[in-house]
């Protein structure tokens, strides 16, 4: 992937996997990412918690194996998530690439056996060896369901054909959840929402997803708080309705919700022009030269900026950066660009001087005409 | 946290409402959260299907009994050890659980027969290749009827083969 900013982080980590940043997807500065994932077990091998180190070691083996075969993975890169660092391993967690799960953390070293296969050509990847042996996943720019969907779905065709997965009749594809069984895919789209939170509409929002058979999560999935207004909406069952219906009504439900947060940003600019753009460029001042700064705190005020962009109140402000700094400043993401563990403070400080580095990379942002700005009295005409 | 309603139990349900422009957040035990038709559906899915499980146990009849020594062949895992996981250990378990993993599949996901891709193994036999025929014709129709002619166009391909594959 190509850094048109230049990027500042040296060493930097590889940029794998994140071909999802930037911004080129419908809707992306609403629609940040376009996740889809299918759960698949090996016949034969016991799964989820009865899966012994060898049946994990088998399972790896047969994936490997089977790589070179599937043209879907075509110079697929085979991580062996138990040899990677604890940062390393926390890299991953933060590019979502990897689960929780999958990773371990939090004093719980991953499974033997846990590997991720991140494709080359396409964007598709396979954590091995996670609650169940294969989680195939696309993650894209943007609202794009429908071919997340179809990148995925020839994957597992593909792979399907070289190892054996289990799969009964009546309950399809067998997981070891029985919340994931049938289908086995979960389709997700991680949306800002900033204005319908500002105007309070976002709890009705919620609510009635449930009533449409979808549910949300932060913006690291399950069990995740939500941060800077980013809601991970996806489909709450995966058995009784095709793989095409379960996406096309995502899709559906999603570009409903979108529309939501567009009628409430002109509510927003109607009724509280000045607040909002207040609001807006206090967030860009403070990112722009702040000198400490906690993840949190960050989120918080990206999501303003990321709301000036999107409505272009902050002129020439590209929404890409704004997702860059979204993984880039994550903790371990600047402990790597550092080099070592950082303490608290010394993180908030690099995660400060990066912010700087990436927004004055974009230029100056000056008010022009259509804002409300009116020129400073410091800026004498003339 | 204790309950809001109750002020007796555990508040496991964290609710919040917005009503006439306020924003409240009501922290709800269980049994209130139920009362109040909480399913809790914005909590990971582990919880419903906690509920599910639990409430598989309430009257403890002969066959939950007769589960519970029930061990599946293959992995192993007793259906003790999958009510308190919420987790099966292999294809084998779906086969030895069945007559409880049904009801409990219905109330999570509202049906218990999966409609979508029909997975064909390495070395299929005739009717699994004509299930999977059937359902890549239902995709194709869809397809049709979508107006996604390219993808009509990928799944006749590959319907052919697999029909000329056909022993």
């Amino acid at each position: 992937m190509t850094d048109s900013s230049g990027s500042p982080l040296s060493p930097a980590p590889e940029d794998v996997g994140l071909d999802w940043l930037d911004a080129s997807g419908e809707h992306a500065d609403i629609a940040l990412s376009t996740r889809v994932r299918l759960a698949r077990n090996l016949q034969g091998f016991p799964f989820g918690p009865q899966a012994g180190d060898p049946d994990r070691a088998s399972v790896l083996d047969r994936i490997r194996s089977a790589i070179s075969r599937v043209s879907s993975l075509e110079g697929a890169q085979v991580t062996d998530v138990t040899e990677l660092s604890p940062r390393a391993r926390r890299l991953l967690l933060e590019r979502r690439l990897a689960s929780r799960e999958l990773v371990g953390g939090e004093g719980r070293k991953p499974n033997p056996g846990a590997a991720l296969v991140v494709g080359r050509r396409r964007p598709v990847s396979i954590m091995v060896n996670e609650e169940d042996h294969l989680r195939l996943q696309t993650l894209g720019s943007g609202l794009r369901v429908d071919e997340a969907w179809h990148a995925l779905d020839t994957l597992d065709e593909e792979l399907g054909r070289e190892v054996p997965y289990a799969f009964h009749p009546r309950y399809g594809f067998l997981t070891s959840c029985p919340t994931n069984v049938g289908s086995g895919l979960r389709a997700s789209v991680l949306l800002h929402l900033p204005a319908l939170v500002l105007t309070k509409e976002i709890g009705k929002v919620l609510q009635g997803l449930a009533q449409v058979g979808l549910t949300f999560r932060g913006l690291y999935g399950e069990g995740s708080e939500v941060v800077g207004n980013f809601f991970q909406l996806s489909n709450q069952t995966t058995l009784g309705k095709s793989e095409e219906d379960l996406v096309d009504h995502l899709d559906r439900i999603v570009r409903q919700v979108i529309e939501y947060e567009t009628r409430a940003r002109e509510v927003l600019l109607r009724d509280a022009a000045g607040v909002t753009e207040d609001k807006i460029w206090r967030g860009y001042g403070l990112l722009r030269y702040a000198r400490s700064l906690s993840f949190e705190e960050l989120m918080n005020l990206l999501s303003g900026v990321r709301l000036g962009a999107s409505l272009k109140l902050l002129p020439g402000l590209r929404v890409y950066p704004l997702n860059k700094i979204m993984i880039f400043a994550q903790p371990a993401h600047l402990a790597e660009a550092v080099g070592r563990e950082l303490s608290a403070s010394e993180e908030d400080v690099h995660r400060a001087a990066y912010v700087r580095r990436i927004l004055a990379s974009e230029g100056e942002v000056t008010p022009d005409g259509g804002s409300a700005e009116r020129p400073s009295s410091s800026d004498p005409t003339g | 946290m204790i309950c809001d309603n109750c002020g007796a139990a555990e508040a496991v349900i964290h609710l919040t409402q917005i009503v006439d422009n306020e924003m409240k957040t009501l922290h709800l035990c269980q049994a209130c959260g139920a009362d109040k038709g909480v399913q809790g559906s914005s909590a990971p899915p582990s919880l419903p299907l906690t509920d599910f499980l639990a409430q598989m146990g309430k009257p403890p009849s002969a066959s939950t009994a007769v589960a519970t020594r029930n061990r599946c062949s293959f992995c192993g895992l007793s259906f003790k050890q999958f009510r308190e996981s919420g987790r099966l250990g292999c294809s084998h378990c779906w086969t030895t659980f069945d007559s409880h993993l049904s009801g409990l599949v219905r109330r999570i996901h509202g049906s218990n027969q999966h409609v979508g891709k029909v997975y064909l193994s390495p070395d299929p036999s005739v009717t699994e290749r004509e299930k999977k025929l059937e359902a890549m014709r239902r995709r194709l129709q869809r397809a049709v009827e979508l107006e996604d002619f390219e993808r009509a166009a990928e799944l006749r391909d590959e319907i052919r083969t697999l029909e000329t594959e056909r022993p």
